[in-house]
Parts: structure tokens; sequence; C-alpha cells
């Protein structure tokens, strides 16, 4: 099954299998995500990619592409609901931007530009969230994790462990830690792992690493994400 | 503990998919899930002890600190509150010396809320280590409370205490028909699987679970599936605030379900049959059990069903653990696999790819009942009744403001005025229909009707009077769906919690006009965007009571133009906390007139 498709009335072409957001990026169309990743088994839970097939709304991220697919991924009501949903992962974790290591190449902040989300919106939640330094090299901030589950899958289907998973439920979700004590330094991650590298956000950083490209030279700084997500193959959802 | 867990893990045959049910006796047997049991299950199950934090986590009935010896439950629906719940749980924690939410100092007792418990028509209603008490009052609290202070066995409490009633106050279509055991399956056999669902097709029956989809599709996919084995599962996890029905139908009626459930194992060809019990109806397990083994015993389970060659199908019950979103098909599937009860995404749709990935047939308990009827009398004598979109009667659970609280079944396109002529509602204010995921109506509007094109309603139908305050229903019903939020996607997990807030702020009296609009958007971003069904629904509180009684909400307002977005006195709980204050001197107003 391959053939077209079109997005807001651009035709696409897609190949069997292809999900609606991967035939978009593979066109150079940039659909809004975040725990999307191409090569990652699809999630669909931060809702930032959905869009109207033939009038009815899907997760682009999940939906398979069929042949004379009608799609709608852009206009001012879907744009002004993904800042919504943007501005509240904003305000359900806490997020300060400017002390921030991951600042400019995070794609939270990116996709925050991309929407031209000029405030946060809600009233924050000040969720109480933890640090986890324990481990040599890689570090945990759980007041930055927006739950995209990407750690969890890279760690399964890349790296051939089970070092995250998330629990509790509604508001309460956490990310948790597959060690006897929960610690990361007693996971059997180490600092090589695609999980260690595929957080979108702040939350898993590499230690010893920060700061090696100043604020202000990075990614977004230069680059919208809606670009920056369509050019990198491999590196970049 | 290393003997209890062999013990349980060879009853359940080291599946790792029986996850929830070993978890459950690890709960009743150490009142949690302690750290030790968690890594000997991991171990020997040989799956990530994530998981089953994860699960512990993610069920209402399972914890990862110990809970009181008596653990004490109290249902926080609307219907409960109406009977005065609020100043009964204070009431209960005054006489046990414990708070709610806490577990007392030495262990004896815990006490909490919890979601509606299906015991609307005789509430308010608990549970005491996962007993139904109905029609508690202060001497049944009095009661309870020195029982538990001479810390009697539950086993030898009074019967009388966990008395369940079922009252039925109007049979009709399908409750007034005659039952003998085996009928539906001969007349099934006699006139030949493919025209049997032929009939089910031109009943056109839609499912009763709430989403209504066509019972005989549903069917018909799935038998055309490739894919073996494949399953045939009843759902029995009626969470719906309000909703009772399906456990009058298990306590009353469980061989007309079990004998749905194998007419549709014959027809899709499936020998496994599941049952997915919300663990609020725990008292019916035995009495379920016991219905199947004399169906066993009758040739109606088992192998070669009614001397039919190779039509061998059994039924196993399976327990939830305190989650309304497992009442959705794809997340009680997740659940029956030892999971959170997460919904997964579609395509593919579980008629395909269900329960561990085959072909699934999940059909709500008063479904399988109608299609047993349905195969013995025909489907013209089902589509006869109702209307052409629905067709056939309803099986309603009423509750609140009326005089004969219980079950009702109706056919479709009954007026709403009706029902509450039935039932002796006076007085209306409005009505919930469908429960907190339907539509609250005003009394302008009783002449609607109950039928899938106008009012749907899985079986929930809460009426409220005069004095009622709409805002104690929205708000309510809003929290419940804040609480019951899966938290998988982000519109549903952060907006649910969101809509709470800013109707509290606005039924706190810290509201502006703009509020009001703020919330109107929040709701449509939850609705439109979120994952599942809950989430589609979470809003419908606010929203059809806004588009009943909008000139309440706007006597809530303050008339200013801007009024903060957080609660100033609530930022100064911290500071209040490290001083050890809370005199009036350490609080603020609101704003300052």
């Amino acid at each position: 099954m391959s053939g077209t498709l079109t997005i807001d009335g651009q035709i696409i072409p897609f190949n069997d299998g292809q999900t609606i957001i991967e035939a978009a990026r593979t066109a150079g169309v940039y659909i809004p995500h975040l725990c999307h990743r191409p090569g990652y088994s699809p999630h669909g839970s931060c809702k930032l990619c959905t869009v109207f097939v033939n009038g009815r709304q899907c997760s682009a991220c999940t939906f398979p592409a069929a042949d004379g697919q009608t799609v709608i991924s852009t206009n001012e009501e879907m744009q002004h609901d993904r800042l919504r949903i943007t501005q509240m992962l904003f305000v359900e974790g806490n997020h300060f931007c400017p002390s921030c290591e991951k600042s400019g190449n995070c794609q939270l902040q990116g996709v925050a530009y991309h929407l031209n989300m000029l405030d946060n919106h809600f009233p924050h939640f000040y969720a109480q969230r933890e640090m986890d330094a324990s481990h040599p090299d890689i570090l945990i901030d759980h007041n930055r994790c927006i739950f995209c589950n990407l750690c969890v899958r890279a760690s399964r289907e890349k790296d051939g462990k089970d070092v995250f998973a998330i629990a509790g439920r509604g508001i309460n979700k956490r990310l948790i830690i597959n060690s006897p004590s929960g610690k990361l330094k007693d996971s059997d991650i180490s600092v090589e792992d695609c999980a260690a590298h595929v957080c979108p956000t702040g939350a898993i950083l590499i230690k010893h690493t920060g700061y090696q490209v100043p604020i202000g030279e990075r990614i977004y700084d230069h680059h919208p994400i809606s670009q920056v997500a369509c050019d990198t193959e491999a590196d970049h959802g | 503990m290393k003997t209890f867990l062999d013990r349980i893990m060879a009853e359940a045959d080291y599946q790792p998919f029986r996850l929830l049910g070993m978890l459950r006796a690890v709960q009743a047997e150490y009142r949690h899930i302690p750290t030790e049991a968690i890594e000997i299950l991991a171990d020997r199950l040989n799956i990530p002890r994530t998981q089953i934090i994860a699960v512990a986590e993610f069920y209402s009935f399972l914890h990862l600190t110990p809970q009181g010896r008596y653990d004490i439950l109290i249902s926080d629906s609307i219907t409960d509150r109406m009977l005065n719940k609020e100043n009964l749980i204070n009431y209960l924690a005054h006489v046990l010396r414990v708070k709610v939410g806490e577990v007392r100092s030495d262990q004896l007792v815990s006490l909490n809320n919890t979601s509606c418990t299906g015991m609307c028509d005789q509430g308010p209603a608990g549970l005491i280590n996962g007993r139904p008490i109905t029609r508690l009052d202060r001497p049944k609290i009095d009661q309870i409370a020195t029982l538990i202070e001479q810390q009697i066995p539950l086993a030898d409490w009074p019967e009388e205490l966990f008395q369940v009633e079922e009252k039925i106050h109007k049979r009709g279509l399908l409750l007034n028909q005659p039952w003998q055991n085996g009928d539906a399956l001969k007349a099934t056999f006699v006139r030949g699987l493919p025209e049997t669902l032929t009939e089910v097709d031109v009943s056109n029956l839609r499912g009763r679970g709430g989403a209504g989809f066509k019972t005989a599709i549903k069917w018909r996919t799935c038998s055309q599936q490739a894919a073996t084995p494949r399953y045939v599962i009843c759902n029995a996890d009626e969470g719906e605030p309000g909703t009772f029905k399906d456990r009058m139908l298990l306590d009353l009626y469980a061989d007309q379900v079990f004998e749905g459930m194998t007419l549709c194992a014959a027809i899709i060809g499936s020998d496994q049959g599941l049952v997915y019990l919300r663990a609020e109806y725990l008292f019916l397990y035995d009495k379920l059990q016991s219905v199947l083994q004399q169906r066993r015993e009758l040739g109606l389970l088992g192998s070669n069903i009614l001397g039919r060659e190779g039509f061998n199908f059994d039924i196993e019950i399976r327990m939830g653990a305190g989650a309304y979103i497992c009442g959705e098909a794809s997340a009680q599937i997740e659940s029956l696999e030892g999971k959170p009860g997460i919904p997964r995404t579609k395509p593919p749709n579980s008629v395909m790819c269900g329960y561990q990935r085959k072909p699934t047939v999940v059909d709500n308990v008063e479904t399988y009942l109608a299609t047993a009827h349905i195969a013995i009398q025909g489907g013209q004598w089902f589509a006869g009744v109702g209307t052409a979109q629905s067709t056939g009667s309803k099986l309603l659970s009423i509750s609140g403001d009326c005089a004969r609280p219980g079950i009702y079944e109706y056919p479709f396109g009954t007026r709403i005025r009706d029902i509450l002529l039935d039932c002796g509602a006076d007085e209306v204010m409005g009505v919930q229909v469908g429960g907190p995921s339907g539509t609250f109506i005003s009394n302008r509007e009783l002449d609607r009707v109950l039928a899938f094109e106008d009012l749907s309603s899985a079986g929930s139908f809460m009426v409220f009077n005069n004095t009622r305050n709409l805002f104690d229903i929205a708000q309510n019903f809003t929290d419940f769906f804040a609480h019951e939020s899966c938290g998988f996607c982000a519109p549903c997990r952060v907006g649910t919690s969101l809509l709470k807030q800013q109707l509290h702020k606005i039924i706190d009296g810290h509201g502006s006009a703009a509020d009001l609009e703020e919330l109107s958007e929040l709701c449509l971003v939850v609705k439109t965007n979120s994952h599942c069904g809950l989430g589609e629904s979470a809003a419908n509180p606010i929203l059809t009571t806004l588009a009943s009684y909008p000139d309440q909400y706007l006597k809530q307002l303050k008339h200013k133009e801007f009024s903060p977005g957080f609660n100033l006195d609530a930022t100064l709980n911290v500071a209040r906390r490290m001083a050890e204050r809370d005199d009036p001197g350490a609080h603020l107003t609101q704003v300052e007139n």
C-alpha cells in the first residue's frame, strides 16, 4: 500500500507502513510533536500532532497513512490547541529555561517558540519533584519530565534494557527507575545508552558536558524546530 | 512471605498477565505491596520491578504503604453526598480517631474516600476490606466502630451489615422474558450460527456499555479475523457513577449473561471467555463462580457444549482493582494483561487485535443478556421495540431525589418526564442522564427521550430536586474525572486537573467573567484533544450544567475585570506549616476590597 495523501492541500507521497507524521517529515512538512521520534515505536501521548484525517481527529504519529487521505494539520484552532497543550506541559512540571542546561537544545522550548508561546497561561502546579544525581555520568531532574515515554522506549527497544517506566495515575504520574533502590546509580544504564540521550527536555542530562556549546549558539537559537525536525534524520524527532 | 508468594504464583501459573490478581492477593494478605514482594515477583515472573510498581500505583485498591487492618472506603458519588455522606465520614473519622485519607497510628484502621461503589440506590455506601456496606447511618457507624475496636474478624460481623438489596421497580422487554438455562444455545444451534448472527444483526442491538457500537458488526468482524485464539470478554466494570444495573444482572441474571457470552463464543469461534468484574463487586465473586460451576455440570460450559462436538468454551472471572478507566475496552484488555489500564492507540481495534493481541469481542453485561434473548426470540422481536436507531429496551439505575430508587427497564424512546413520574421524582431541578460522562439536563428539557440519538445512557440516571446546588454536582463530577484520568495523554492528564482548579475558583467566588470564558475554552481543548472517551467526556459536567443554567454561573462571578490566577491564601500553606500557625491572622482574604 503506497500512494499519496494531502496535508493542508499539499500532495505528499507515502510508503507502505508509514504513519502520517513520517510521510509528512519525509516530504519536509513539519507537524509539531514531542513524544514522537523517528525510529521509535509510536506512542501518541503528547497529542501535539493531532490532525484531522478525513474530518476525524487522529494523532499523526500513530495513524497509518493511506491513499487519498485528506489531512488538515494547521489551522488557527489547531495551533491554538497545540499552544494550550504545550502550556499545560510547562505548568505541570517546573521548567525554568534560563537556568536549564538544555536551553536552546530543548524540544519543549523549540515547540513553544514555534507556537509563539509568550506565557504559561495556566496557573502553575508547583509540583514537588526531585533530582536524582546519584549516577556518576547521568543526571535526572524530574522537574522537567513531560512523560513522553521516549527514555522508556529507548531503553527497551534500542538498549535492550528496561531502565525506565512511568508509574502513577493522572496528574501524579512519575518516571521511575528499575533498580532496587529506585536510584539511577543502581540501575544498569550506561552513558552510551540511547535512553541517556533521547530526552526531548532537560530531564535526563549527561554530566561533565554542560555548557560546552554556549547558550546563544545552540540548535533552536538559530533554527526553528520546524526546519530542524525535517532536516535531521536520525538525531532528532 | 516467600511461601505465600510461591503459592499465589503457582495458582496464577507464573503468567505475568495475571499480575493484577497476584497483587490483589498480596494486598489482601499484607495490606500493601511490600518491596520484598515486588522483588520476588519480578524475579520469578521475569518482569521488570517497574511494571509491578506501575500497576500498584495505578489502581486505587493497591497500595505501596500498609493500610489499616480494617480498610474503610466511603463512596464519594454525588448521590452519597446528597444522603449526608460528608457528615457521616467525618463522624466515622471522629469515632475511629483517624483522619480521612490516613491510617491510624496503631494500623488497626484506615479511612478514605473512593469513587462510586455501585450502590447509589442504597447509599451512603462504602467498602470494608472490599465488602460492601450500604445505607450508612450513625447507629451503623457506632456498631462498626465497636466491632473494629474489639478487633472482631470481618467474617464474624453480623451478615445484615453486608446486605445488598436488588430492587427492580419496572420490568420490560428483557426482564419479563421467561428463562430456561440452555434455551438460547439450543435455539442458536437449531437455527445455525450464521443465521443467529443475522438475527443479532436484524435486532439492530447496539452495545449497552455507552459507546453504542452495533453488536453484530463487532461479532462479524471478529469472526472473520484469521488469527486464533479469539476471546470473549464481558465488561463488568461498571464504574460510571450512578450505575448499578450490571450489579443486579450479575446478582440475579448471571446465567443469561453467561449464555450470551457462550453463544457469542460459538459465533466468533472462541474457546475462552473472561469476565472483568470491578473490584467493588467482589461480593458477587463466589456466587458467580458457583453459577459457572453449575453451568459446567449442566454441560453449558466446558467441552462439547450441549453435545455439540468440538464446541469448547469456558469462562474465567478476573477482578479489577479500582480504576474507572478500565471500563474502556482497550484499557480493560491492558489490565487483563497485568498492566496499568491505559487505553490503547487505535487502530488496530480490539476486535482485530485485543486480548493477547488476538481478535477479541468486548461487550457489556446487558448486551450479552440481550443477545441470549434475541437468539431465542429472533431479531424482529427486539427491533420492534424502541426507536429506529435505538432498538430494544434499556436498563436504568435510578438514584438521587426520587421516592423509589432502583432498577427500571424502558423501551428506547421513553420520555424523561415519564421516567421521573414512575420513580416518584418531583420538584426536579435537573437530571444527569448517563452519569458524569453523559448529559445534565434542566427541568425545561424533560420531554427529551432516552435514545442513542438524543440522551444516551449506559445505565446511570441521577435525579436532582430544587434544593440541590448545581455546583455541587458539577464539582463532584469534575473532581471524579481528575481523579480517574489515567494520565497517559497531556490534555487529559493536565487538563482535567486544570478544569478542577478553574471550576473551584469560580465556585469559591473568585472568578471573573474572563475566568468563565477561560473555563469554556479549556473544556474544549480537553474534549477535542484527549486520547480516549474519558478525556472526551471529562468536560461534559461543566459544559452541560453551563448550558442548562448559565445564569447560575454568571451569578457566581465576581464582577471584576481581573482576579488573581492563583489562590493567595493557599500559597501561604507552606509558610503556615513552617510557622506552625493556623490562626485567622495567618490567612489572607483573596482580594482586599
